[in-house]
């Protein structure tokens, strides 16, 4: 993708994210069980969505990787979880911070909700170290591939969780009695959601196009090493990762 | 499950709204500093580059 592309949807993302949540705060009515508190629902169920989403995301791109062994799919997968991760802090502190205003505590062990999302997240923290024991690149893209596909089955059990827990103790917005929520909400909601899919992917290019400029620059440098003598020989250490290899 | 009033729910709202804002400016802030580096790293290229084919 261009940079000018890329600054296209960066300007999207920042619009659609400051007109969700300027229709959350000043269209969308206070809820009527948690009354104001219920606004962090437009901003941790959106970044919860956008995190499950991007580690599926991950293991379709995994799977193409094992199919087609183009390092791109690997990179895709490897940037794809990174964000992710990162949504996930999000969304544990946000979800922390609605918590303790909604039950008083910053943390319910007994919540399936919560304890599988956190599983989930844990899970994919692991990635790292296991990408990066390993030395050998096609060996390292081919085992953080078979562990991105692994780990995706666990996303889809996430969302089986939080329908089938019984447990009334965890908000859910999306069944009260009075019928669930308004049109006015709904809208908010969709909004503020497609922005932050919109900030996801826009990261993760920008994430892929910068890897990709390390990649190249160190190609260079070995093209440079190569044929250099040794007094002339760049000092500049490797510092690129592994897995950006082809541009994004 | 009361909800609480506007002065106490607001600070919750707020700060989860913070939160946010403040992992994306960390983000943004990690990537410029990924970005200068790459920058610094293709300037020294290019002076290296240079240099060669000033020596032939």
């Amino acid at each position: 993708m261009s940079l000018l592309s890329l600054r296209n949807l960066a300007v999207a993302t920042a619009v659609l994210l400051a007109g969700g949540f300027a229709l959350v705060f000043f269209h969308a009515p206070n809820d009527a069980d948690q009354g104001f508190i219920q606004k962090i629902f437009y901003l941790h169920v959106p970044l919860a969505t956008c995190a499950l989403g991007g580690f599926v995301v991950a293991a379709v791109h995994a799977i193409r990787h094992l199919r087609t062994g183009d390092a791109i799919h690997d990179a895709r997968a490897y940037v794809s979880i990174h964000i992710s991760i990162i949504f996930g802090v999000a969304v544990l502190v946000t979800g922390s911070i609605w918590a303790r205003a909604s039950w008083g505590k910053w943390w319910v062990w007994d919540e399936p909700t919560l304890v599988s999302f956190l599983i989930v997240f844990l899970l994919y923290c692991t990635y790292y170290p296991l990408r990066f024991a390993i030395e050998d690149r096609d060996r390292q893209a081919r085992y953080a591939s078979v562990f991105a596909i692994t780990a995706g089955a666990f996303v889809p059990l996430n969302f089986l969780a939080v329908r089938l827990a019984e447990s009334l103790v965890h908000p859910r917005v999306f069944a009260t009695a009075e019928g669930g929520m308004t049109g006015e909400m709904w809208l908010a909601f969709l909004t503020s959601l497609a922005g932050m899919a919109l900030l996801w992917v826009t990261l993760v290019r920008f994430e892929l196009v910068a890897k990709s400029a390390s990649a190249r620059i160190s190609r260079l440098r070995r093209a440079l090493d190569a044929g250099a003598p040794a007094g002339t020989r760049s000092r500049v250490a490797p510092s690129v990762p592994s897995t950006a290899t082809t541009s994004g | 499950m009361p909800a609480l009033p506007l002065d106490e729910a607001g600070k919750y709202v707020a700060g989860a709204y913070l939160v946010f804002l403040a992992l994306v400016l960390i983000y943004v802030a990690i990537m410029a500093a990924k970005l200068a580096r790459i920058e610094r790293e293709l300037g020294e290229l290019g002076d290296l580059a240079e240099e060669r084919s000033a020596n032939g």
